[in-house]
């Protein structure tokens, strides 16, 4: 009988929501995750398994010194003290990750635009050190950055006027918000963030990692629950452990697991005092870095209207990338900003500056302001930094008088489409939303890892390869980040280039037909499909 | 079946061929009486009536059942009904995201700068002189160091839009890494983009679950969030007492004494600050460098306050106490008070500080540092490369303040003499934090309104470990002439006797 009674309420239930689905997105909401190859997983279980057996081996030949070791070593006095790193802690990087380093922290010499210039450098000892040749590799076609809006530029209004501040004010603070460093361009800039999001309020912060990990504990603590995404970014995961309150992990953008999680939270209050929870925040990203997806915002904002919850929506890749008008994911799915609580997002990506804000209601707003770490103790914004993000947001509301900001969005959102849509055609396999800039490419192998990141390079495209433990161990990725600032050229050439040197690695994975059409209707939600 | 066995042996002579075979090699093998019993099991077992066996078959699963199936459900009885479940979520009422603020509190109204916050700030629409911004070396409007960021702006655009790994690293990065190495006399430097992120991200990226770290009470903020995103075992001494200090370490020495094995793998670290920011007073790094090798414990010193400011070069609290730098295991400071640029970084051996390029959250996971922003600290570097006599001329205008304060009526100053950002404190409390506060902000304002720019020391009430009584910060720079502090003196003067009466 109890059975009985969990089933029909649950079916109920699922049966509200995608009626509710259906009236609250207002375009098709195209997400897919293609299931990774049988074969293909075997082998890259089977590729981290020698890498291991070879990581061992070669422990073993360091240990008795056959093999010259290039590890940094321990200063003698300090050899007795207890080991500063586990053993095992470094195995992964000393023999899997050194293989492939050659893959990051590439150091470039230009503005970080759609082309960018690299600094050569060789290894003569497999990565351990590196040397700079000297020569400088032009013009490598930029698939990495997060330049999404084409804002990184040493030219133009927005490098002008950061340009005349410099001058005028310098380049540092010296001090806090709470003291004496309360500049009236920080509080211009407040209120132009706020009337970019259309909310009451805003602040801003220096750096974008800390507005979350210094914000959150300021609006949860002791008795509060967090729910959060499995794949919240370091930031929100540090923030919320900070702030001493419970956390819970929902799956990935998945709203079922969202509610089981909320309803239990209330039904049965805290742990062991079974008191109720004074409040509980949802804590979601606009766009997943690593996933390329969208959050399913509509449906969260009915959650957390439903169960009184509050959201906290982290919009560091989405805002200024989504959206017709760029104002983010809530733009792009025509909501109310009103009704996320809390909205962050970063100035690090579109609008090619630095640090963070936070927007909302002016109570909470007014609040961060006396009890925001960031306010009390970190020094406040670089007033340049400040002047970029003033320019390169009003040229995106077209308050500069052009069409410009408009004319960017636009192009990216075009970009993206064709970009992702080229890929699919030829077969590799994406993940994420038809709509984000954020496109992961699977590559699975780990040594494929390393072999697509020079290839790529070798033809002069720079693009950015993640693995273990950025993502899954054996789900491996290529990520590109699409720009406004890419021209269709520069795509095309990309697009040949990923396609030959995919066809040399063996990269298009995906079984799946190529649908033919886009147009779907509105209840046709590809939820995860992962039938092939 | 085993009972059946016994009952069943006067048919022993009738079993099977096999059964005796396998009577006969066990009669081999064993001797005693005992193993006797278990070929009759066998036997017995080959005997029984099949419909004996699938019953003490399911006797056997059922025990297994029993075995394995929780024993009690005590939840179960406990179920809530959909309807009260329902019922329970709209009961429900959360506090609000953020508690209604009081719109005179005191925090809420940030003095408003107008224009650069140099030498000369306006501040509230008032222009004074500036005592109260971290700018020690009056680098912040240096011409050349602007020139120097516009020259970078004008290359590399403002924002990195990546962090170090995908592309966030610049040649302008590489450079400052290895002029602060240069300068400190390290071996490596890691620069982040954030002052208080630095030391907040060292300390976890080493400390874990399960570690010890002995930190003095007066630690500032950033130190105290690195404790906490670390996990570990946390154990406070008194603020520069190095016998307290001493204590704990023997404590735990017993402790792992007691444990050895566990000893082994639990890591020691003691952090403290050079010059510390609350107290504006100097660690006693020598003997903290004693007791490090007595007890085996590394040391992080933080000095955000002593680097650009301490030490003939300017190379902080090591140099002041002529300690090895390489005795200190990790140094990180700000580059947003002396440098007077944004970021932070930490230097040390490479064997620790190369650990932080993987380990380092704040270094990993956040965009970097805005080229032109590392390229005014390179240029604060060869400032102050170039003429150390800023350190000395620093130290004198630092001691002549100290000396020009003391005896204010009613006000406390705290600090060292050599140390250029000092606490005022009130010499006696009114009874409650908030009036002491309003006091002291009184004084402030009396003294903005002599153009003479001070503030307050904020801190988070709830949040700090060991709160700071209220104080007033006095700041010194190598802007200030004789004049500007002989002006800011007598007006702070002025002002205790009027208001603290």
């Amino acid at each position: 009988e109890f059975w009985d009674t969990e089933f029909s309420s649950e079916s109920i239930l699922k049966s509200t929501m995608n009626d509710f689905i259906c009236g609250q997105y207002n375009r098709p909401f195209l997400e897919s995750f293609e299931e990774t190859p049988m074969l293909v997983a075997v082998l890259t279980y089977m590729g981290y398994g020698i890498l291991t057996i070879f990581g061992y081996l070669r422990d073993f030949l360091r240990h008795w010194k056959i093999e010259r070791c290039h590890i940094a070593r321990e200063k003698e006095e300090q050899r007795d003290f207890v080991p500063l790193y586990q053993d095992f802690e470094n195995f992964y990087t000393r023999n899997l990750y050194m293989r492939i380093r050659d893959n990051w922290n590439r150091p470039i010499c230009s503005v970080p635009g759609a082309k960018v210039d690299l600094m050569e450098r060789t290894s003569r000892d497999y990565n351990w050190t590196f040397e700079y040749t000297g020569r400088v590799v032009l013009d490598v076609i930029n698939l990495g950055s997060y330049n999404y809006l084409g804002f990184a530029e040493n030219t133009g209004p927005c490098a002008d006027s950061a340009a005349e501040i410099t001058m005028k004010y310098g380049v540092g603070v010296a001090s806090t918000r709470q003291e004496i460093g309360n500049l009236d361009r920080h509080e211009e800039l407040e209120k132009l963030v706020a009337k970019f999001l259309g909310v009451e309020s805003a602040m801003v912060f220096g750096m974008g990692f800390a507005t979350n990990s210094m914000n959150i504990p300021a609006l949860t603590g002791k008795g509060c629950l967090i729910l959060s995404d499995e794949l919240n970014h370091a930031s929100l995961v540090l923030g919320a452990r900070l702030s001493g309150s419970t956390i819970r992990v929902f799956k990935h953008n998945n709203m079922q697991s969202l509610e089981k999680l909320l309803r239990d939270a209330i039904v049965h209050g805290q742990p062991r005092t079974h008191r109720p929870w004074k409040k509980i925040l949802i804590v979601v990203e606009g766009i997943y870095s690593m996933e390329g997806s969208i959050v399913r915002l509509p449906e969260v904002i009915d959650l957390k209207k439903r169960y009184r919850a509050y959201l906290y929506l982290d919009e560091a890749h989405s805002i200024g990338a989504l959206g017709s008008r760029g104002r983010g994911v809530v733009d792009y799915f025509g909501l109310d900003p009103c009704d996320v609580d809390v909205l962050m997002g970063t100035f690090t990506k579109s609008f090619g500056a630095a640090g963070g804000y936070i927007a909302g209601k002016w109570e909470l707003i007014e609040y961060l302001r006396s009890h925001s770490h960031s306010a009390v103790y970190a020094t406040s914004m670089s007033p340049p930094v400040v002047e970029q993000i003033i320019t390169s947001m009003k040229c995106i509301m077209g308050e500069d008088g052009t069409t410009i900001g408009c004319d960017r969005v636009r192009k990216l959102a075009e970009n993206t489409v064709y970009f992702r849509r080229r890929l699919r055609e030829m077969g590799f396999i994406i993940y994420g939303n038809e709509d984000s800039p954020v496109v992961p490419m699977m590559l699975y192998m780990p040594a494929k890892i390393g072999a697509f990141g020079r290839e790529m390079l070798k033809r002069n495209i720079g693009v950015v390869v993640v693995g273990f433990p950025a993502t899954p161990i054996i789900e491996s990725r290529a990520r590109f980040c699409i720009s406004a600032a890419h021209t269709k050229e520069m795509l095309d050439r990309a697009l040949s280039v990923i396609s030959e040197v995919g066809d040399l690695l063996q990269l298009k994975y995906s079984r799946r037909r190529i649908q033919p059409s886009l147009s779907l209707p509105c209840d046709d939600i590809v939820f995860e499909d992962i039938d092939d | 079946g085993i009972l059946h066995g016994h009952e069943k042996l006067p048919e022993l002579q009738s079993g099977n061929c096999s059964v005796l075979n396998c009577r006969i090699i066990l009669e081999i093998n064993m001797a005693s009486g005992q193993q006797w019993v278990l070929v009759e099991m066998v036997q017995a077992f080959y005997e029984a009536p099949a419909y004996h066996l699938i019953l003490e078959g399911i006797l056997i699963l059922w025990i297994i059942r029993l075995l394995f199936s929780k024993t009690y459900k005590l939840h179960e009885t406990y179920k809530l009904t959909e309807k009260e479940k329902e019922d329970l979520i709209e009961e429900w009422q959360p506090e609000p995201l953020a508690p209604p603020v009081s719109k005179d509190h005191l925090h809420l109204n940030y003095d408003l700068v107008t224009g650069p916050p140099s030498h000369k700030i306006i501040l509230n629409g008032k222009e004074c002189i500036n005592f109260a911004s971290f700018n020690f070396l009056g680098l912040l409007d240096h011409e050349r160091v602007k020139e120097k960021a516009l020259a970078s702006l004008k290359k590399y655009g403002v924002g990195t839009c990546g962090p170090r790994g995908f592309y966030g690293t610049f040649d302008v990065h590489l450079e400052l890494e290895s002029r602060l190495a240069k300068f400190m006399k390290a071996e490596e430097a890691i620069i982040y983009s954030y002052g208080f992120a630095t030391i907040a991200s060292a300390i976890p990226a080493y400390s874990k679950r399960g570690d010890i770290i002995f930190v003095d009470e007066a630690a500032c903020f950033s130190i105290q969030k690195g404790l906490q995103a670390s996990r570990s075992f946390i154990k406070y001494f008194k603020h520069n007492d190095m016998d307290d200090l001493e204590r704990l370490l023997k404590e735990q020495e017993l402790e792992d004494q007691k444990n050895p094995r566990k000893a082994r793998v639990i890591r020691k670290f003691i952090v403290v600050e050079g010059l510390y920011i609350n107290t504006a007073d100097i660690c006693p790094l020598p003997e903290l460098v004693n007791l490090k090798y007595k007890y085996k414990v590394r040391i992080f010193l933080e000095e955000s306050m002593s680097f650009g400011v301490l030490g003939e070069h300017g190379r902080g609290v090591t140099e002041h106490y002529g300690v090895n730098i390489d005795d200190i295991d990790l140094i990180s400071a700000n580059m947003e008070n002396a440098v007077a640029s944004v970021g932070g970084f930490c230097c040390g051996r490479s064997f620790v500080i190369d650990h932080q390029r993987l380990s380092g959250q704040g270094y990993c996971f956040s965009a970097s540092l805005p080229p032109m922003l590392a390229a005014a600290a390179i240029e604060a570097l060869n400032i102050m490369e170039e003429d150390p006599d800023i350190f000395t001329v620093l130290r004198e205008k630092c001691k002549h303040v100290y000396k020009a304060l003391q005896g204010t009526t009613g006000l406390k100053l705290v600090g060292e003499p050599f140390a250029p950002a000092l606490h005022l404190q009130l010499e006696r409390s009114s009874g409650s934090r908030d009036s002491d506060m309003q006091l002291l902000r009184t004084i402030v304002d009396y003294c903005l309104e002599r153009h003479v720019a001070l503030t307050l020391a904020r801190y988070l009430e709830k949040e700090e470990r060991f709160l700071p009584p209220p104080s007033i910060r006095v700041v010194v720079t190598i802007k200030q002439e004789k004049e500007d502090i002989q002006r800011a003196v007598s007006c702070i003067k002025e002002a205790a006797s009027v208001i603290l009466k």
